[in-house]
């Protein structure tokens, strides 16, 4: 199961298996989408499933999460998603009305990304051979005019920006599975971040280094994969990463921490540090993104390593999770 | 966020660790022991030793509950689940699900379809036993005096209800005994103890005064914070400075001196001490974990089903029995990040947040390849 859960065991996975077999020699296979060059001309393309119980929860539901998800991955590789098909995989049994309500959620959600669904397949399979519902969505677009994303262009002093509080998402899904008694004033952050991501391509363009979206593993597993991928380390301090008191509070009683939290509504980015400030000005003038702000910047030591510092000077090194986050107890 | 904050701050964190530094006496040095698993982590996640001088060494103590436990226990608990006699839900705490039993851990056993659920408390494992009259729930129970009370109060719930569909897997062990046995062992030589704070919640004070007394060693029972932890060591230096050894409470908004005496009153009412317990790294200790009274028997897993009762003896190579009683450091192990990382656990210090091999893994490994962080700004 930890394979699927976005941290060390996902990674190896994809590296061990996916990559060597099915890409060959890709180098950008890691990427959030890859962009390919069709008779001249530029395109980006990614596909994502999803599986998430409850199907709805606070702030959203999987219908909404499947295509924002995928217009995430698609903008924060540089594109501007267009185009998407859609395939679920159905458990037989499952009410009308709740495929309705989902089929509605996502036809919302591409109205508000600027984004067709034209296309799709449908599976059904027996009962207890799924679970509901799962969605897979691919999208194609077409690359943001002057944005490059690559790992490899991260230099140290870079600075690395984050586009609001983390952790909504992770933590309202796990008060919604209703196995831990107690509850929060808390929704998922599932939007669509392509304006967000334009607005910083807009100000910012030719300092943008590398962008991801954060979902599962958090905003550790990200900024780890970046770590490993370019060498160097990725400072954070962590008085300056922004999370809501609810997210902080939960996490402190179940013993787990936000940077492994998943979130399905911000993007990383890395920037240079002459363009970092108009960075942060453009997003904190768009909608939503007012919480913008830098949370740290690009070392060359310790090499491929995430560290957080604290305002009273102690730090620690952070890892990639291994599997899903647990409540810790006793 | 109260009660959160004002132990992070940084100017009174600053002045602490100066404090610190005056009481010090730079020729020597010092050997304290946190002898609970929340300390540890606490430690490596606030990045506390870049705040304390060289000479100061914290040795990592056995009190991570899931760290000491035997994998035959965790092997005999899933067997319970695994049996295909009754349909048996086994729940568990978080903490539990990641330790690895011979064929696999509990998330393990729940990928290949054992009914496997995590729970936040004991009474949510009793209100699955309420909504699923058909199952039988079985709830492993680990943790040291600070978790047993609610066992406890499940217990004496479910029999007052009358619900017979419920049972407890008992493993809850005390903490006296396994201090007791880390004194006892003779490569260990320690200054001073950090005393644990959740458990003292529960049994206060006084239990400890016998380790002040005679083996002439000061403890102090610590909070989970940053500034807590400093004081502690600001109040043990102050007893080494002036020859003294006392307990004493740092953790006064949390811990009351003689502690919760309706917790220790629900713990009499439903268990015994066992006349011995294995404990992983340490060996058996005797009166050293609880079992249910025989008014409960009803309630008893062990009882109540087959459980093969299998001893499983650690990979000979690993020796997270030195590390669990602080004769070695983490990385001094030999199998510390070659055979057993967080991903490949070999030992259950490995498995745990609390437990100090992954403690050390993730927080602190590369770290140390770096002389100065705030140099580097």
């Amino acid at each position: 199961m930890a394979h699927g859960a976005g941290g060390k065991a996902s990674r190896k996975l994809v590296e061990g298996l996916f990559v060597p077999l099915l890409s060959g020699a890709t180098p950008q296979a890691l990427a959030d989408a890859a962009h390919v060059e069709i008779n001249g001309a530029s395109f980006a393309i990614t596909t994502d499933s999803f599986v998430v119980n409850p199907l709805r929860f606070p702030g959203g539901s999987i219908g909404e999460l499947a295509v924002n998800g995928t217009m995430n991955d698609l903008a924060v590789s540089g594109a501007c998603g267009k185009v998407m098909v859609v395939t679920f995989v159905l458990e037989e049994g499952l009410a009308t009305p709740t495929l309705e309500a989902e089929v509605r959620a996502m036809a919302e959600a591409a109205r508000r990304a600027g984004v067709s669904i034209v296309g799709g397949d449908t599976k059904v399979v027996e009962h207890g051979k799924a679970d509901k519902m799962y969605i897979t969505t691919t999208g194609i677009g077409h690359p943001l005019p002057g944005v490059k994303v690559d790992p490899a262009s991260v230099r140290p002093g870079n600075k690395i920006i984050l586009s609001g509080p983390i952790g909504d998402h992770g933590i309202t899904i796990l008060l919604a599975r209703g196995e831990l008694d107690f509850e929060a004033d808390l929704s998922s952050d599932t939007r669509c971040i392509l304006p967000l991501v334009e607005a910083l391509a807009g100000a910012a363009a030719p300092g943008i280094r590398w962008m991801r979206d954060p979902t599962r593993g958090g905003v550790a597993t990200s900024l780890n994969e970046l770590a490993r991928d370019c060498g160097l380390c990725m400072v954070l301090e962590e008085e300056l990463v922004p999370t809501r008191d609810a997210v902080r509070g939960a996490c402190e009683l179940l013993g787990l921490d936000p940077l492994h939290i998943a979130n399905e509504g911000q993007f990383l980015a890395v920037v240079s540090s002459d363009h970092a400030d108009a960075a942060v000005k453009a997003l904190n003038a768009a909608a939503g993104g007012e919480d913008a702000r830098i949370i740290g910047e690009v070392r060359e030591q310790p090499a491929a390593a995430v560290l957080i510092t604290t305002r009273y000077g102690g730090s620690r090194i952070i890892d990639m999770l291994v599997g899903d986050p647990l409540p810790r107890i006793c | 966020m109260r009660f959160v904050d004002e132990f992070r701050d940084p100017e009174i964190i600053t002045k602490t660790a100066e404090e610190i530094r005056r009481l010090i006496d730079p020729a020597r040095h010092y050997r304290f022991m946190e002898v609970c698993g929340g300390h540890t982590h606490a430690i490596y996640r606030f990045g506390l030793k870049d705040l304390l001088p060289a000479n100061i060494e914290l040795i990592h103590g056995p009190g991570c509950p899931v760290c000491v436990l035997p994998m035959g226990r965790i092997d005999d608990g899933l067997a319970v689940a695994e049996s295909t006699d009754h349909p048996v839900m086994f729940t568990a705490f978080g903490d539990m699900m990641r330790v690895p039993g011979t064929h696999g851990s509990p998330l393990e056993h729940k990928a290949r379809g054992v009914d496997v659920r995590i729970v936040y408390s004991p009474s949510d494992a009793l209100k699955l036993a309420r909504c699923n009259p058909g199952k039988h729930v079985m709830f492993f129970a680990i943790g040291f005096e600070t978790t047993a009370p609610s066992t406890a109060l499940t217990l004496m719930r479910a029999k007052a209800e009358g619900i017979k569909n419920f049972s407890v897997f008992c493993n809850h062990v005390t903490i006296i005994p396994a201090i007791r046995a880390i004194l006892d062992s003779p490569d260990m030589r320690l200054d001073a103890f950090i005393g644990p704070g959740h458990v003292s919640t529960v049994i206060g004070c006084r239990p400890y005064e016998w380790i002040a007394r005679n083996e002439q060693k000061p403890i102090v029972v610590s909070g989970f914070e940053p500034l807590d932890l400093l004081q502690s060591i600001v109040m043990i230096l102050r007893q080494l400075r002036a020859g003294e050894a006392k307990v004493e409470n740092q953790y006064k908004r949390v811990v009351p001196w003689e502690g919760n005496r309706a917790a220790l009153r629900a713990m009499a009412e439903v268990f015994e001490l066992r006349p011995y317990f294995e404990w992983r790294g340490l060996g058996f200790i005797s009166q050293s974990a609880l079992r249910l009274r025989d008014s409960y028997a009803e309630w008893d897993a062990e009882l109540r089903f087959q459980v093969p009762g299998v001893r499983v003896t650690d990979p000979r190579a690993a020796q997270c029995g030195e590390v669990l009683k602080g004769v070695l450091k983490p990385a001094q192990c030999k199998l510390f990040g070659k055979e057993c990382t967080p991903e490949h656990p070999i030992g259950a210090l490995m498995v745990s947040t609390e437990g100090s091999c992954a403690a050390y893994h993730s927080y602190q490994l590369r770290k140390e390849a770096v002389t100065s962080i705030h140099s580097a700004a």
